[in-house]
């Protein structure tokens, strides 16, 4: 078994559940779980190997030219973010295939989870970062089939667009980035790359790639500005907001970020561009979280301000900080897949998930209120969860950091006094309180819907207990792949009485108090948000991308406008003006003029076909047109035979005629001609002529003169008696020499007899 | 060489309706004479001065025959000619069946 491998196996059942669920039914959910649950198997395996210090690596060979492969790279960090991307995919997967029974098309469902699965784990063991970019706009892809699922409401074909155009437009800057920051290491090989900063930082391409990096990485995890997304695509079902919402894709920014850290990292401008928008992200989302109504939403803001904290501290880039980070990003997954599911399961029970329409629901459901109670403490950050120790080490990553110390102490502890207060107000407003009219009576989730959520829970909770035991061998080869120059400090959950305790203390006794006061609360933030947020940035974006259409409309108007007309004029134009720009330009050309005498008759016949030509395109009679064609086609003729083509002249003949009869007996069926054209475009539209006409001409008496291969017509001229023994050359050429060509003439007449009968014959009976 | 100022005029008439006119037809018509002006070139350029009907009349090869070649390709030429020139004016009928008009700018439905 090989770590491609699980990846190949999830995309393998991303085909096959669409066309199995029918037939598994409500077992779907726990049969496809299995793949998921091998891969966490396999990869729990690794541990010992990595925690002995080993990086597992594996290649297969894609494009070499270019030094692109298929390569798969697991250090620490690697195996960390493949254990939640699988354990929690095991749980959704369960969870998924129970709650969305109800709805059609559940085994596509299933299928672009296990899509979407593997991409994210093919870009957390990726090596190449080809193969990670393809991986990341593969989970993009997914993410938008998943929260465009319910595709017959409008908001989430928005919410789907949105998340698309966003993360489609971070990924085009990703790879822009990825690009330039392969340059100076000449390959995209993660292992190589990682261990050599000073290539690429002394390079002047570290600006530019680092810029596009963080524009791609902020894109996907929702920073501030870009974090609107991210409650839009709560329009998708509760398991892809528990699953890709909240654990999995967007903290593939963050991912991004942690990945590339030894590369990037540790320059002035990496730690404040990180510090800045992960701290105003962090509080901008506690902000927006609290005068939320909408459970999904509420998680939302919150995951949008974890995300935040996770850039920030990855940032911050000091001892504490990075452990923080990863003890925080495992806390988050476990926390927020939890409550996630469990919103899902509260709207399922009781057809609403408006916080205000809720209370009481404790005695409904007891077992899964005590499940949401815990995963909400391990959010407020209160022993003995892994939450605390997350908390903890996030206060002492502030108390270490390097500047700017205090700003983050006071945003923390804002963004946690929130966390708190959400915590109060999400279990006791749920499940406590009064008991509003329910549409239907509430009744407990059942096992599939349960499971998920418990596990998470209880893994926060042994995590927390036995923080040396057992979160330690997780985590600590992730701070090592993160930053190598970093030790991992031993989880601890009571560091004795110290300021960050007391901060902790602070904290949580403030979020209560906030809790105590709620409707003071929501009246001052509602006030400050009508006084200073009105300006909503979905609607900001939606409007930018309204003006965008109607500007691309404006132009395709202006370049695809449909006239016939305008098309050829400007591909004349364009044509003769570049021919004549390189005539002017080459060496003169001397023409071969040469007025040999010409018969007198000849020249009449001239005058009268240009005469002819003339009043064909302009009369305005059908009948007078059609006899000026065949006065050009008889002068024509007449000229053929003057210049010994006496075949071609029978057949001009013969043609002409034809052509006249018919065009005669289609078209005086239908009216009269009407003037069409308007005289003012007359001139110009005659200097295009003219100026193309002219530049034709010229090209025609230089093609004359010159003489670029053996003429093949002495061959003809020799054989035609002795070979093919036909006297007459032209007919010999045509049915002989060239027959196929002939045979070919032949079926194009057919095909146009075939196609002018079924267009004259059928339309009688189809008037539209 | 006058044939050949011909040559330029008939194509020039023949682009100056393709470009200007707004009806299906004399679309069509200008098509059709730009076509002409081409083969009376190719005709033109096979030529040889005094040279006589490519037609081996003894047994021995006169020595002054016109080029048979391009008289071959016209001749191909106009038999397919006919055959786009009909379609061309099907489909113009085709077209004012459907639409009620010859003028181009009216039929904006076969826009894409």
């Amino acid at each position: 078994m090989s770590t491609g491998l699980v990846v190949l196996l999830l995309i393998i059942l991303a085909g096959v559940a669409p066309l199995t669920r029918r037939y598994l039914k409500g077992m779907a959910g726990w049969i496809y779980a299995v793949f998921p649950f091998g891969g966490f198997v396999y990869y729990l395996s690794l541990l010992p190997r990595i925690n002995a210090g080993e990086v597992i690596t594996e290649r297969f060979s894609w494009i070499p030219v270019y030094g692109i492969d298929f390569s798969f790279y697991v250090d620490g960090f690697g195996v960390l973010f493949s254990l939640i991307v699988l354990g929690i995919g095991t749980f959704i997967m369960v969870y998924a295939g129970y709650y969305m029974k109800p709805y059609p098309m559940k085994g596509r469902f299933l299928g672009y989870l296990a899509l979407f699965m593997a991409s994210m784990l093919g870009i957390v063991v990726s090596g190449n970062l080809i193969t990670m970019f393809v991986f990341w706009e593969l989970t993009s892809i997914s993410s938008f089939m998943l929260i465009g699922y319910y595709h017959e409401k409008p908001e989430a074909r928005m919410a789907a667009l949105h998340a698309l155009l966003i993360t489609g437009f971070g990924g085009l800057a990703l790879i822009g980035g990825f690009v330039l920051l392969a340059i100076p290491y000449g390959t995209y090989e993660l292992s190589v790359i990682l261990t050599d900063p000073a290539a690429i930082q002394n390079s002047n391409l570290y600006v530019p790639a680092l810029l596009l990096i963080l524009v791609g990485a902020f894109t996907k995890s929702a920073q501030f500005p870009f974090h609107f997304w991210l409650p839009g695509a709560m329009a998708a079902p509760s398991p892809v907001s528990a699953y890709l919402h909240s654990a999995t894709m967007v903290k593939a920014g963050v991912f991004l970020l942690a990945r590339l850290n030894p590369v990037l990292g540790g320059t002035d401008l990496w730690m404040i561009l990180l510090t800045t928008f992960g701290a105003t992200t962090m509080v901008v989302g506690a902000w927006l979280s609290i005068t939320q109504t909408d459970l999904k939403r509420i998680l939302a803001y919150t995951t949008v301000s974890a995300l935040g904290t996770l850039v920030l501290l990855i940032g911050t880039g000091t001892k504490y900080a990075i452990n923080a980070a990863i003890i925080f990003l495992l806390v988050h997954a476990l926390y927020k897949g939890t409550l996630f599911m469990m919103a899902g399961n509260i709207e399922k029970m009781t057809g609403t998930r408006d916080i205000t329409k809720l209370g009481g629901l404790y005695k409904y459901m007891p077992f899964a209120a005590v499940v949401m109670g815990l995963a909400l403490v391990s959010m407020a950050g209160i022993p003995p969860l892994l939450g605390f120790i997350g908390k903890e080490l996030i206060y002492e990553a502030k108390m270490y950091a390097p500047t700017a110390r205090v700003v983050l102490i006071a945003a923390s502890f804002f963004t946690n006094v929130v966390l708190v207060f959400l915590s109060f107000r999400l279990f006791f407003d749920v499940f406590k309180g009064t008991e509003p009219s329910y549409e239907k009576k509430p009744a407990a989730p059942s096992l599939a819907l349960i499971i998920g959520p418990f596990f998470l829970v209880l893994a926060s909770l042994v995590l927390g207990v036995y923080p040396t035991a057992i979160a330690t061998p997780l985590t600590s080869q992730a701070v090592l792949s993160i930053s190598p120059f970093i030790e991992a400090i031993t989880l601890k959950i009571w560091h004795g009485f110290n300021l960050v305790l007391g901060l902790s203390a602070l904290t949580v006794l403030s979020g209560y108090l906030m809790y105590r006061h709620k409707k003071k609360v929501f009246i001052v933030a509602d006030k400050l948000n009508i006084k200073y947020f009105t300006r909503e940035f979905s609607r900001t974006f939606t409007t930018s991308i309204d003006s965008f259409l109607v500007f691309a409309k404006g132009q395709t108007k202006n370049l695809q406008h449909g006239y016939h007309r305008f098309y050829l004029m400007t591909v004349f134009v364009v044509a003769s003006v570049l021919v004549w720009t390189m005539i002017w330009r080459a060496d003169p050309i001397i023409l071969e003029i040469n007025f040999s005498e010409m018969p007198l008759n000849l020249v009449a016949v001239v005058v009268l076909i240009i005469a002819a030509a003339l009043s064909a395109v302009t009369s305005h009679s059908r009948v007078i047109a059609l006899v000026a064609m065949g006065v050009i086609g008889f002068g024509i003729a007449i000229i053929f035979i003057a210049f010994s083509g006496t075949d071609l002249a029978i057949t001009m003949i013969l043609v002409e005629t034809l052509m006249i009869i018919l065009a005669m007996a289609l078209l005086l069926q239908l009216p009269a001609y009407k003037i069409y054209s308007d005289t003012g475009a007359r001139m110009r539209d005659g200097l295009v002529a003219v100026l193309v006409g002219s530049f034709m001409m010229v090209m025609v008496l230089q093609a004359g003169t010159s003489q670029l291969g053996e003429p093949i017509s002495e061959f003809f001229k020799e054989k035609s008696y002795t070979e093919a023994f036909g006297r007459n050359i032209v007919n010999v050429i045509l049915v002989d020499f060239r027959a196929l060509d002939t045979l070919g003439e032949i079926t194009v007449i057919a095909i146009a007899a075939l196609g002018i009968y079924s267009m004259i014959k059928f339309t009688k009976n189809k008037q539209v | 060489m006058i044939l050949y100022i011909l040559c330029f005029i008939l194509f020039l008439v023949g682009l100056y309706g393709v470009i200007t006119r707004r009806n299906v037809i004399k679309i069509v018509l200008g098509i059709c004479i730009m076509e002409y002006s081409l083969n009376l070139l190719l005709i033109l350029i096979g030529y040889v001065d005094e040279g006589v009907a490519p037609i081996v009349v003894r047994e021995t090869m006169a020595s002054k025959f016109v080029d048979p070649l391009p008289q071959a390709m016209v001749l191909t030429v106009i038999v397919i000619g006919l055959a786009t020139t009909a379609m061309l004016l099907a489909i113009a009928i085709r077209v004012y069946k459907k639409h009620g008009t010859f003028d181009i700018r009216e039929i904006k439905n076969l826009k894409g």
